[in-house]
């Protein structure tokens, strides 16, 4: 009865051998799962965050670095014997607290794994930092994190130095080439955001091999697979720190902007955003709850106004207009308009003025009539038509100096103003016929003009430079080699003959010793250029508006000032204007009474 | 004492050869689970696992020579008396005994502790063969399988008492012993079908799917096979007893294990529902395993088993070491050599002369046949995690000891068989 028992035992010996053996098989040469599970098991992937590139100005001051920042990381399937009463003494926090941020750890669902380290307290204070580094080993599982926060020498330039954050899901979404994780910084704004590419560096990995407890044992085949970090390139900018600093103090209570140009590179010496914020409100853990404030206040500190702030240009713009109609020669220098102020206002005592007087005096019936020529010029067989081409024509001219689209400048969010083609008054009208009498407040930079005070800035530099610019742009040096992007070192011609430039230089300098802008904009010792505007707002008062560049000859400074509600460009505009030039080329204010005036900011009075 | 000198050309040298492989392949990885690149540590080491399972290995080769100097009648003879003195020594145990990892199981012997268990097989195995080699034993006998069944219940259930699960159902590994004697199949066919609808049960979350199915079965042998009233009535009998059964299961698993015991046969099933819980030591093991690859990542080189993802990687995992370092190949062998091993006990069970001898190396291979099965069966995941010991390989003096005097008392018997009479 026992027969064949013996064989029933050798076959299920064998049998279960080979069932091990298949099942083998399939764990440790087919299923390449529990390879990589082992790597993540045993290697621990150490993050070495680069050095983000330092912000110098143009004399190699430090505006940005960076100080050390510590996040505290948690890798839950190494956290045992956990004492919460102790974490809590330890990190300052209350228990109902440190519960929540499990729980909210938890909740992030995807990102949640317990092999990874994932971040549980971000951005530790210096005195939380030196407390806990000592305590940390009572808390198994949890790690220190340093990073760098970004830290400023100065108050001034916000805007133009934008700000660093974490990384946004939208743009971890975009970012197809994988350069981010979640929790990295990535500039948002400004210089920050622009030169992202050249200031982020290139992070460092480590591997080290470590064993259950998560101790470390040393480097995984002895750094093969490291990865040194590469620091982020330092930038040197355009900005004379003094003089910005300088801008930030005139424009302190006032809402406008100050643009000052280096008209020989097109480098920005300045650029005054009002109001502004202190930049370090945008860093570390203060991040969220200061950028809530800041966004939410109603004067719109973030708002850049130099390149985001679209204004009608007022009376500045009637030297574009002169440029023009000179060109198309359908005025001379000596060409006299009678100041009849029928179908336009004007203001002043003048009667009779030829084109430099005109400037001097801002008359708007000379421009009025000198666009009056320029767009009816008889190419057309009716007034409709002859408006279209001569549109056209003064568009080609007025974009030629930087306007209607964006300059190009080296910050994010530039907008482009407004220059009026037949286009748009095809639409505006609803394609209904249109001709001169339409459109004529154009003529003296009101109408539908818009530009932004780089725009303004810009264009007194090509005067200045008596017919060319270089876009303008604030990064001067990059890293080692210490040249700016290449698109900053072209020159863009207008199309306006260099002779005729001189007419416009003779006028402003005109406008600055005898005309509107004699009794704020006149400096001792230097000659100074410049053209005041008023922006009509009723029925608020005025935007008062200034551009200038000096000396005549050889220009060092080219600028614009834009004060909101500032009243007169003669006043506000023209006095900040001239205490910056003042204060670039002489490194100090002789007419302290100007500058008390600007501080004292009445200038409705 | 004329043929106590032919042992040197009467043993079994295959067997023998074997054993030195395995206990050998086993110091090598014992060394190799607890290797820290960094310390520059020897082998030889007394404070690692790996130097002390040397003197184990050492005190292993008395107990051999000391087993096969002895005269050959004493394992027979002195068999029930063994018995009685490890029943006694079982029963102390959890009043004397110290506790290690949860397990009350260990007597101190000054800073040595030994576990009574692991000679409780060999000395159950003497008694239970000499019990079936004795004159008038019939398998088909209701009361001689009843005294079998106390015999091996009597130390499995003191042992349970200790809280060792594993090492108490290595006793049901005597049923195949009974079974090869002459025991009906019905009762192991009884256990495998048990056994099946258990881990059905399990895998099956709700026991209805399977009363159902069990109703469909039925219907359909109904309705096919022939109208028999005995027919009929026996499968409506077996069918509300099966679903007795599943009912039971369900009970047993919920109710009757105990939580980490339900979460053993869980992570069987689905390790993935929780890798850092319940399912960490399967995880970690197959991680440990399957990273080794075909080849193995090399003597000393594993990274799991040494930076001690793998729990207890001396001892009940020491497999994954192996499976780690040296890959399928490697696996290959040692499962290799144990089946070789299970074989020749076999072959040799099958030449003894007497059923004393025969019914002890069934015991003796099917002991091992049960270690081996569960601990390699629990390292790659195709059974619940049961914590025994993988012979000679795994870390621990009893062990070790407990399975040479199994092995060598057989080859003590095996050396004589010409000497015996015959009473098969």
């Amino acid at each position: 009865m026992n027969e064949g028992r013996k064989e029933i035992f050798q076959i299920v010996f064998v049998l279960v051998g080979l069932i091990f053996l298949v099942k083998l098989f399939f764990i440790q040469v087919i299923d390449n799962r529990y390879a990589e599970l082992a790597n993540s098991n045993s290697i621990l992937r150490v993050v070495e965050y680069p050095f983000r590139g330092l912000i110098k100005d143009r004399n190699e001051k430090l505006i940005v670095y960076n100080t050390p920042e510590y996040d505290l990381q948690v890798i839950m399937k190494d956290v045992s014997h956990f004492d919460s009463v102790k974490f809590c003494e330890v990190f300052h926090l209350t228990l109902p607290e440190l519960r929540k941020r499990f729980k909210d750890l938890k909740a992030k669902k995807k990102e949640y794994s317990a092999v990874k380290p994932m971040r549980f307290l971000e951005q530790l204070s210096a005195e939380d930092w030196a407390r806990s580094a000592d305590r940390l080993d009572e808390f198994p599982g949890f790690y220190i994190q340093a990073r760098t926060t970004r830290a400023y020498t100065t108050t001034a330039l916000a805007n133009a130095l934008g700000y660093v954050s974490e990384v946004s899901k939208e743009q971890l979404r975009q970012d197809a080439a994988n350069i981010y994780k979640q929790g990295d910084y990535i500039g948002q704004s400004g210089i920050e955001a622009f030169y992202e590419e050249q200031l982020r560096g290139k992070r460092g990995v480590r591997f080290r091999l470590r064993d259950v407890k998560g101790i470390e044992k040393g480097s995984f085949k002895n750094g093969e697979y490291d990865t040194l970090s590469i620091p982020g390139q330092d930038l040197t900018t355009s900005i004379d720190l003094d003089l910005q600093l300088y801008g930030e103090k005139l424009m302190r209570g006032k809402a406008g902007s100050i643009v000052a140009i280096e008209p020989a590179t097109g480098e920005i010496l300045s650029i005054v955003s009002g109001p502004s914020y202190d930049p370090a409100l945008l860093t570390g853990k203060k991040y969220s709850a200061n950028f809530k404030l800041i966004s939410q206040d109603t004067m719109k500190p973030l708002f850049n106004r130099p390149l985001m702030a679209q204004y009608r240009p007022g009376s500045i713009f009637k030297i574009a207009q002169a440029m023009t109609a000179l060109q198309e020669k359908v005025i001379t220098p000596e060409t006299r308009i009678v100041c009849d102020r029928t179908i336009i206002g004007c203001h002043g005592p003048h009667t009779n003025e030829d084109l430099r007087g005109a400037i001097a005096n801002s008359c708007n019936v000379y421009f009025y009539t000198a666009l009056r020529r320029m767009i009816n010029q008889g190419k057309g067989s009716d007034p409709f038509s002859d408006a279209r081409i001569g549109l056209k024509e003064w568009d080609q001219h007025i974009n030629s100096f930087g306007f209607g689209n964006k300059l190009g400048i080296d910050l994010p969010n530039e907008k482009d103003g407004l220059i009026p083609t037949p286009a748009y008054y095809d639409k505006a009208y609803n394609n209904r016929p249109w001709k001169f009498s339409n459109i004529y407040s154009i003529a003296i930079g009101e109408g539908e003009n818009l530009v932004v005070p780089l725009q303004m800035a810009n264009f007194a530099a090509t005067v200045a430079n008596r017919g060319y610019y270089y876009i303008p742009h604030l990064v001067k040096g990059i890293g080692k080699e210490n040249k700016p992007l290449p698109r900053y070192t072209e020159r863009h011609y207008t199309t306006i003959d260099s002779a005729n430039f001189k007419i416009a230089v003779d006028a402003m300098q005109q406008v600055v010793d005898a005309g509107t802008g004699q009794w704020y904009a006149h400096l001792p010792d230097v000659v100074v250029c410049g053209k005041t505007g008023t922006v009509q707002n009723d029925p608020f008062p005025a935007h008062s508006v200034f551009i200038a560049f000096a000396p005549r000859n050889n220009p060092r400074i080219a600028i614009s000032v834009y004060v909101e509600h500032g009243g007169q460009g003669a006043r506000a505009a023209a006095s900040i204007a001239s205490l910056m030039i003042e204060q670039y080329l002489f490194k100090q204010t002789r007419r302290q009474y100007i500058e008390d005036y600007v501080l004292a900011g009445k200038f409705l009075d | 004492m004329r043929r106590d000198s032919d042992i040197p050309s009467s043993i079994d040298w295959t067997t023998v050869s074997l054993y030195l492989a395995l206990v050998t392949l086993g110091w090598l990885n014992v060394f190799a689970a607890v290797y820290d690149e960094n310390a520059k540590q020897s082998i030889f080491d007394l404070s690692l696992n790996s130097g002390r399972q040397l003197l184990f290995i050492a005190a292993s080769g008395f107990i051999a020579l000391a087993i096969t100097i002895i005269d050959m009648r004493f394992y027979e003879t002195f068999a029930y008396i063994l018995y009685g003195i490890i029943l006694v020594v079982l029963v102390m145990v959890p009043i004397i005994g110290k506790e290690v990892g949860g397990n009350k199981a260990w007597i101190g012997i000054g800073s040595f502790g030994l576990q009574p268990s692991e000679f409780a097989k060999c000395i159950t195995a003497l008694a239970v063969a000499k019990y079936i080699g004795s004159v008038g034993f019939r398998m088909d006998n209701l009361r001689n399988q009843a005294a079998l069944f106390i015999m091996i219940g009597l130390p499995m259930g003191l042992i349970l008492l200790q809280k060792d699960t594993g090492t108490a159902l290595v006793f049901t590994s005597f049923v195949l012993v009974f079974f090869r004697e002459g025991m009906s199949p019905f009762l192991l066919i009884v256990g495998l079908c048990a056994a099946a609808i258990f881990v059905l049960t399990l895998l099956i979350p709700n026991p209805v799917y399977l009363h159902i199915a069990i109703g469909i079965v039925w219907i359909a042998l109904m309705v096919m096979g022939k109208k028999k009233i005995k027919r009929m009535v026996l499968l409506t009998v077996g069918a509300l007893l099966i679903s007795g059964v599943i009912e039971s299961v369900d009970y047993v698993v919920h109710h009757v294990l105990k939580p980490h015991q339900q979460n053993r046969v869980k992570a069987l099933i689905n390790p993935d529902a929780d890798p850092l819980g319940f399912g960490w030591n399967v995880t970690q093991s197959k991680i440990a395993i399957g990273s080794g690859g075909f080849w193995g990542k090399g003597f000393l080189k594993g990274t799991q088993t040494k930076f001690d993802f793998v729990p207890a990687q001396s001892t009940d995992f020491i497999f994954c070491t192996i499976g780690e370092e040296h890959g399928w190949i490697g696996s290959l062998i040692v499962v290799g050599l144990f089946v070789a091993l299970l074989l020749r006990i076999i072959f040799i069970a099958e030449r003894q002369k007497n059923r004393f001898a025969r019914a002890y190396a069934y015991s003796v291979a099917c002991i091992f046949f049960f270690h081996f099965a569960v601990n390699v069966g629990m390292t790659v995941g195709l059974f619940p995690v049961i914590g025994i010991p993988l012979p000679f390989f795994s870390y621990g003096g009893s062990a070790l000891w407990g399975f040479t005097m199994l092995l060598f008392i057989l080859l003590k018997l095996d050396a004589h068989r010409g000497q015996v009479l015959q009473r098969i």
